[in-house]
């Protein structure tokens, strides 16, 4: 049998809490300053901007355009064919004004090293892909979203649990929009999409280890609440380490081999899966503790009958 | 020996085969193709087939295949986009406009597949590309209802105040108002300020007469609301159409791009999309004569001229009662087993409704449909854009009764109704907008990139693959099938759902097959515990399914409710990432809990002892 862990191991988890909460506190701290500060780097998905439609004099290949357009130095383009394969749309952030024109130019001269007959067809700016009405959709979906989940969770164990899964699934978002903003990764729809993703691991990941907390509390009456969280959290740490080096390992290889498109994609992807490990251990279960969670919270109704009448 | 229900084994197989059949028609691809139907509605014949194979042919197009589907539409198919493209412009040459042509995309699946229905899934814009709407809106035309309905109000306040005048029209930007008595010029200005206080006079009117010119912030302000209102009214039809993904934004100054995904039938979104439906409420002039006013070409003062649908004539008011700016809501609604369009108007629209209908009981009144097309038409070698407009009284009815915001249309038929409603519920534009331009989009994701990810995640799944053998054995080899299963019953439900494909819908399966290989692992460490413990073979792996029970139940209900939570809040990617994470999770729940048992039994179920596991 091939095991990374041959024995249960005793890691008190739960002793170390208060300094987890410190670094957890002061990274998501440093994550929204960071976000605040520095700001995304939002792309025309978000922003709006200008789009070029370009006409060649025989088809072209994309990635020798984005080649000659990065060696150009155009920055944050989008590049796709429009109506035939001669003729091309780039789309750019924003320019102020009277940048755009100039934009423009820099585009068709770095086009001429892919085909020198490159003609300029039209430019016109465009509005952002994701509304202003979109994004407060998307933001008031999120919202409904994470009620929702905190009902269930505080239905199915206790409110305690559900308070602590609620701060895990804002935890890992934001300090994963925190180490986005900090490695200047394109902000565009795909990584909204990666932050979901990491937003249903992580939730996926703390219901797995409130699953074993509940029944250990059933299990182990008398022992202490933190020993309780502890020994449940030892347990799942075989399934918790092969699940997350599996998922990690994907994305990895997504990052490496996927292309440039993915690769945004990928790393948030990545980094939220080790904040999504970590804060299942420490964040969700650590404040369950701290909120009192206890064997009681999972003890069956006391029973009254004509026992208690007996002398 | 253990048993195990015959028909959860017989339910797994039939799932598996089911979602095979389904998914295959993915394996074999799309390609560009061409979609006609006749103008006329009549159905395209064999020797049509013949005759556009013919055409296409003489122009050394290829074509991989001209057919006729079983609605009566031709379609044909070609290897390349520029095929498609010429061909388009060679067919719609010698149709003269009598073809729909739609550029759309079709199976390359064999024929038996596409006879029992089953289509490839389609992929969305990032992936694959789509169709590209370019709308115009006639922000002119938006003043000019402004216009309208101030000409139409000023009319009505002023009679309300006993004003009595001898014109009312609009000319330019502006509502001139001619008085009979130039000495209730102040009484008007002020009657028409308690209408609305933001009016301004031109202070070089002649005596007796106001003119209230529209400012330049308000016709700036009229416009952008009138792209606005379009912008949302085309988001909410295009949700309508129930394709996952599509894309509407504001380009330019009066421009709105609409960008829909691989559809199965570009021409019908088009249709729906480019249509402009509107709707009016008139009364009818019972005074005068139809006939003798379509006779003359003359309409009498304060009527106009139209047609009924059955070609009559009918002479209508001026005065529009409601029109479909001040509609909420309509829907089809049969009463007395009679067809019906059940409609809601706003308050506004409410009380004209009642003043009128209490003022003209046992009256008849007319209901206006007025649609609106633009197609673009090859003339002397040019396009040229043709308005098609359709004034159409669609009935008249007794007014029987007072009402005022909610009220039936009927005299329509089934299909009709339908249609009408959706149209009108879809939203009723403010603002008449027009298609300028269609084209063809590439995906916004390059080639090179779709590769290069599908290179990436068949690298990461074999790993993942060989990590569970290795790592569990014969269990793994379970978990491995069981996680194919899981991805081909996705694609199968996505093919189903005719939901497209998207990056964000990808995320959504990437992270339902983490879940899968979670519940899978929970299973399989549960069942080494028990082993440990020193329980049977049986004993640990009917304890494992259990056990793991309540944690894969918890994780995959969560997930699925914030799936269901994001579908219903969330749209564009946000809606295509809950799609996929819901589907995944119904195919990772099943497959993990039922589909893996099932292996698991046809495995080790006929043996009569088994000594050790190989997990």
């Amino acid at each position: 049998m091939v095991e990374f862990l041959k024995e249960i191991p005793t890691i008190r988890f739960m002793a170390l809490r208060k300094y987890w909460y410190a670094l957890s506190a002061l990274v998501v701290a440093a994550s929204i300053v960071l976000v605040l500060v520095r700001g995304l780097n939002l792309t025309v998905d978000f922003t709006g901007g200008v789009v070029l439609e370009l006409g060649f004099s025989q088809p072209v290949d994309l990635e020798q355009v984005r080649g000659a357009l990065a060696a150009g130095g155009v920055e944050d383009f989008q590049v796709r064919t429009y109506g035939t394969a001669s003729e091309l749309e780039v789309r750019l952030p924003p320019a102020g004004t009277g940048a755009a024109a100039e934009q423009a130019d820099r585009v068709v001269a770095a086009l001429k090293a892919v085909d020198s007959s490159v003609k300029l067809n039209r430019t016109e700016s465009v509005g952002p892909q994701v509304s202003e009405q979109l994004a407060g959709q998307a933001a008031n979906a999120l919202l409904f979203t994470l009620l929702l989940v905190l009902i269930y969770i505080a239905f199915r164990f206790r409110w305690r649990f559900g308070v602590g899964s609620l701060v895990a699934s804002l935890h890992d978002p934001i300090v994963a929009v925190g180490a986005i903003a900090l490695l200047g990764i394109p902000f565009d729809l795909n990584v909204v999409a990666a932050l979901l993703t990491i937003l249903g691991y992580s939730v996926n990941d703390t219901v797995v280890i409130f699953d074993r907390i509940r029944e250990r509390f059933r299990s182990m009456r008398k022992a202490e609440p933190a020993e309780v969280i502890d020994r449940a959290i030892n347990e799942t740490l075989a399934r918790t380490i092969i699940v997350s080096g599996c998922a990690l390992s994907s994305v990895i290889f997504l990052a490496v081999l996927g292309g440039e498109t993915l690769r945004g994609f990928a790393v948030a992807l990545a980094i939220g899966i080790v904040i999504g490990t970590y804060s299942s251990i420490y964040v969700a279960g650590a404040i369950a503790l701290d909120l009192g969670a206890s064997a009681r919270d999972f003890m069956p109704p006391e029973k009254r009958g004509d026992v208690d009448d007996l002398p | 020996m253990q048993r195990y229900p015959v028909w959860k084994g017989v339910l797994v197989a039939a799932v598996t085969v089911a979602a095979i059949l389904i998914a295959l028609p993915n394996l074999y691809g799309e390609s560009p193709a061409l979609q006609m139907s006749r103008r006329d509605r009549a159905q395209f014949t064999p020797e049509s087939v013949t005759e556009i194979s013919g055409a296409l042919q003489g122009a050394k197009i290829p074509a991989e295949e001209v057919y006729v589907d079983d609605e009566g539409r031709l379609w044909a198919r070609f290897a390349r986009v520029d095929d498609q493209l010429k061909a388009r412009d060679l067919i719609q040459g010698r149709s003269g406009g009598q073809y729909a042509i739609a550029l759309t995309s079709a199976s390359r699946a064999p024929d038996w597949l596409q006879w029992f229905g089953l289509e490839p899934m389609s992929l969305g814009l990032d992936l694959r590309g789509g169709m590209l709407l370019v709308y115009e809106v006639d922000t002119e035309g938006a003043v000019a209802q402004l216009l309208q309905r101030l000409e139409r109000d000023f009319r009505k306040e002023l009679r309300d105040a006993r004003i009595q005048y001898q014109e009312v029209a609009v000319s330019g930007h502006a509502v001139h108002v001619t008085l009979r008595d130039a000495g209730q010029a102040d009484a008007a200005r002020k009657a028409l300020l308690a209408y609305d206080s933001q009016l301004t006079f031109a202070p070089d009117a002649p005596a007796g007469t106001l003119t209230v010119a529209l400012s330049e912030a308000a016709i700036k302000e009229r416009q952008s609301f009138a792209i606005q209102q379009n912008i949302t009214a085309l988001e909410n039809r295009v949700n309508a159409l129930g394709v996952a993904e599509t894309v509407v934004q504001r380009q330019g100054q009066n421009r709105i791009a609409v960008q829909v995904p691989g559809v199965q039938d570009a021409s019908e979104v088009v249709r729906l999309l480019g249509k402009v439906a509107t709707l009016e409420f008139r009364l009818v002039d019972p005074v005068n004569s139809p006939l003798e006013a379509e006779r003359t070409g003359r309409a009498p003062l304060g009527t106009r001229l139209y047609k009924q649908r059955d070609g009559f004539p009918v002479l209508l008011k001026r005065d529009v009662i409601a029109t479909g700016e001040q509609l909420i809501d309509a829907s089809f609604a049969p009463s007395q087993g009679e067809p019906a369009v059940s409609v809601k108007l706003d308050s506004r629209g409410g009380d004209e409704m009642l003043r009128t209908t209490s003022e003209n009981l046992n009256r008849p009144m007319a209901v206006v449909f007025i649609e609106k097309e633009r197609e673009l038409v090859q003339r002397d070698g040019q396009e040229v854009a043709v308005d098609r407009s359709k004034e159409e009284v669609i009935s008249v009815a007794t007014i029987r009764g007072v009402f005022s915001n909610n009220f039936q249309i009927t005299g329509l038929s089934a299909a009709e109704g339908t249609e009408l409603a959706k149209l009108l519920r879809a939203g009723a534009l403010a603002a008449p907008v027009v298609i300028v331009e269609q084209r063809v989009i590439g995906p916004s994701v390059g080639q090179d990139n779709i590769a290069a990810g599908t290179e990436a995640l068949a690298i990461a799944g074999i790993v993942l693959f060989a990590f569970m053998v290795v790592y569990y054995r014969v269990f793994g080899i379970i978990a491995d099938v069981v996680l194919l299963m899981n991805v081909v019953i996705i694609v199968a439900l996505l093919a189903l759902l005719d939901s497209a494909l998207t990056l964000p819908g990808i995320a959504g399966i990437v992270l339902t097959v983490g879940t899968a290989v979670d519940a899978n692992i929970l299973i399989y460490e549960r069942i080494r515990e028990e082993l440990k413990v020193g329980a049977s073979p049986w004993a640990s792996i009917n304890a494992g399914f259990d056990k793991a029970f309540s944690a894969i139940g918890d994780s995959n209900v969560t997930m699925f409710l914030a799936g269901f939570m994001l579908y219903v809040f969330g749209s564009g990617p946000v809606r295509g990432f809950a799609v996929t994470l819901m589907l995944g999770i119904v195919a990772s729940m099943f497959t993990a809990l039922v589909g893996s048992r099932a292996l698991i039994h046809l495995i080790y179920g006929r043996r009569r002892r088994i000594e050790r596991l190989a997990i």
